[in-house]
């Protein structure tokens, strides 16, 4: 019997930047890392920057995110992100850059959003890790 | 009469005329096609945000935003898009003349403009509208971030209570040749109302509140998003057909100027030879 499986769609407002039958996903949704297996319940989550993980073929797959929605019904995950990068469209340098000047900016605190620079800092790290390879 | 030179001048020049709107022309296309790519790739996304939003007020229709809450209109904004630049045939008026016809209907409310692109703001400027804000630097393909600069500003001016309504004054792309203003209520949000194939019980993670105020800032940062791409659309294409009607307007004068040039100089030589002849018949007789 071949494996289950289910339609992974991710969206950005400037592309489509995937469509592929998966067998398994990991989320980065607001209360922590979530997976998705084939006929899950249906549900709309949202989501944090972060690193989706998906499975294909046996193999997992990356994909760095900077925030959005995540809709699961019918065997099908639909992404809904502000920008969404695969492992080799990151950046690494500019990622890097980004993260030193969140990084500054939380450190100094200097009447900057905190909140901001914190989603800043987030977002940087998950692309580093999605260009990385880094097993987390 | 014009002499022949003078001719021969006029055709170089309206040659060269030629030459540039016909460059604008070709620009203009190209970007054109690559706006229209990005209208239509910004489709899935809009769509499916869309569905997201109207399945969740159909699940657990009493949510509550600060985005949702409808208050007695006292001031009212207005963003205009229009463009940077003119030589684009009839877009900048029409857009503008809409705005007006807008802004009438609200006459015993107080009016702030939102312009984006010099043309709208200089426009109201002028004639003593409030130019409340101005957002000058879309580019010719317009990016989220740009579209997310106008929405957060529009979101703070309406959570702030300095205005009870927005309405967004764009151009709506039909074909490259057909553009509609459009009026749209930006603020505050109106769900859309589809019906849900089969209600489906969703679970919401980690509630439909949290998701909802989520929700609705990338709900209106997507709708200025597309007033932007679609406007941006139209320009192009009404530049593209202003500067092509140029270019043939261009060659028919050509032509006229080239005949009427053929002419002069046929009458100047037959004027020579009527001359040389009667001069030989002189000396003959």
């Amino acid at each position: 019997m071949p494996d289950k499986t289910l339609t992974l769609e991710v969206v950005t407002p400037e592309r489509k930047v995937l469509s592929e039958e998966i067998t398994s996903i990991i989320v980065p949704a607001i209360e922590g890392y979530m997976g998705i297996l084939p006929n899950h319940a249906p549900m709309i989550s949202g989501l944090e920057p972060g690193i989706i993980k998906y499975k294909v073929a046996g193999k997992y797959k990356k994909m760095a995110i900077s925030g959005g929605f995540l809709e699961v019904s019918d065997n099908k995950a639909s992404i809904l992100a502000n920008t969404a990068e695969l492992a080799e469209e990151v950046d690494p340098k500019r990622a890097q850059a980004a993260k030193e000047r969140a990084e500054q900016r939380l450190h100094n605190k200097s009447g900057v959003d905190l909140l901001r620079a914190e989603t800043a800092l987030k977002r940087a790290i998950a692309r580093l890790r999605v260009a990385g390879g880094d097993q987390h | 009469m014009a002499s022949v030179s003078d001719i021969k001048r006029r055709i170089r020049s309206v040659k060269n005329t030629q030459q540039i709107t016909k460059a604008m022309e070709m620009v203009a296309a190209a970007k054109l096609r690559r706006t229209q790519g990005a209208v239509v790739s910004a489709r899935p996304y809009s769509n499916k945000l869309e569905e997201v939003l109207s399945r969740l007020v159909a699940s657990s229709p009493d949510l509550k935003d600060a985005l949702l809450e409808v208050r007695e209109p006292k001031k009212i904004g207005f963003i205009i898009v229009a463009a940077n630049k003119g030589l684009s045939g009839g877009y900048n008026a029409n857009i503008i003349r809409s705005a007006v016809v807008s802004m009438a209907h609200h006459r015993d409310q107080e009016i702030g403009i939102l312009a984006v692109g010099k043309k709208a703001r200089d426009f109201f400027r002028k004639r003593n509208y409030k130019v409340e804000g101005e957002f000058i630097g879309i580019s010719d393909i317009p990016k989220l971030s740009e579209a997310k600069e106008l929405a957060d500003a529009v979101k703070a001016f309406y959570t702030e209570g300095i205005y009870d309504e927005v309405y967004i004054v764009y151009t709506q792309f039909i074909t490259a040749m057909q553009h509609k203003p459009k009026t749209k209520k930006l603020l505050p949000i109106e769900t859309p109302q589809e019906e849900t194939g089969g209600e489906l019980d969703y679970i919401f993670d980690p509630s439909p509140q949290t998701v909802l105020n989520q929700l609705l800032p990338l709900y209106l940062t997507n709708q200025v998003f597309s007033a932007f791409t679609e406007a941006k659309a139209s320009e192009h294409g009404a530049t593209m057909t202003a500067m092509g009607s140029a270019t043939d307007n261009a060659g028919e004068m050509i032509d006229k100027l080239t005949l009427k040039y053929n002419r002069a100089r046929q009458a100047a030589i037959t004027r020579e030879i009527s001359e040389i002849v009667g001069g030989a018949n002189a000396q003959q007789g």
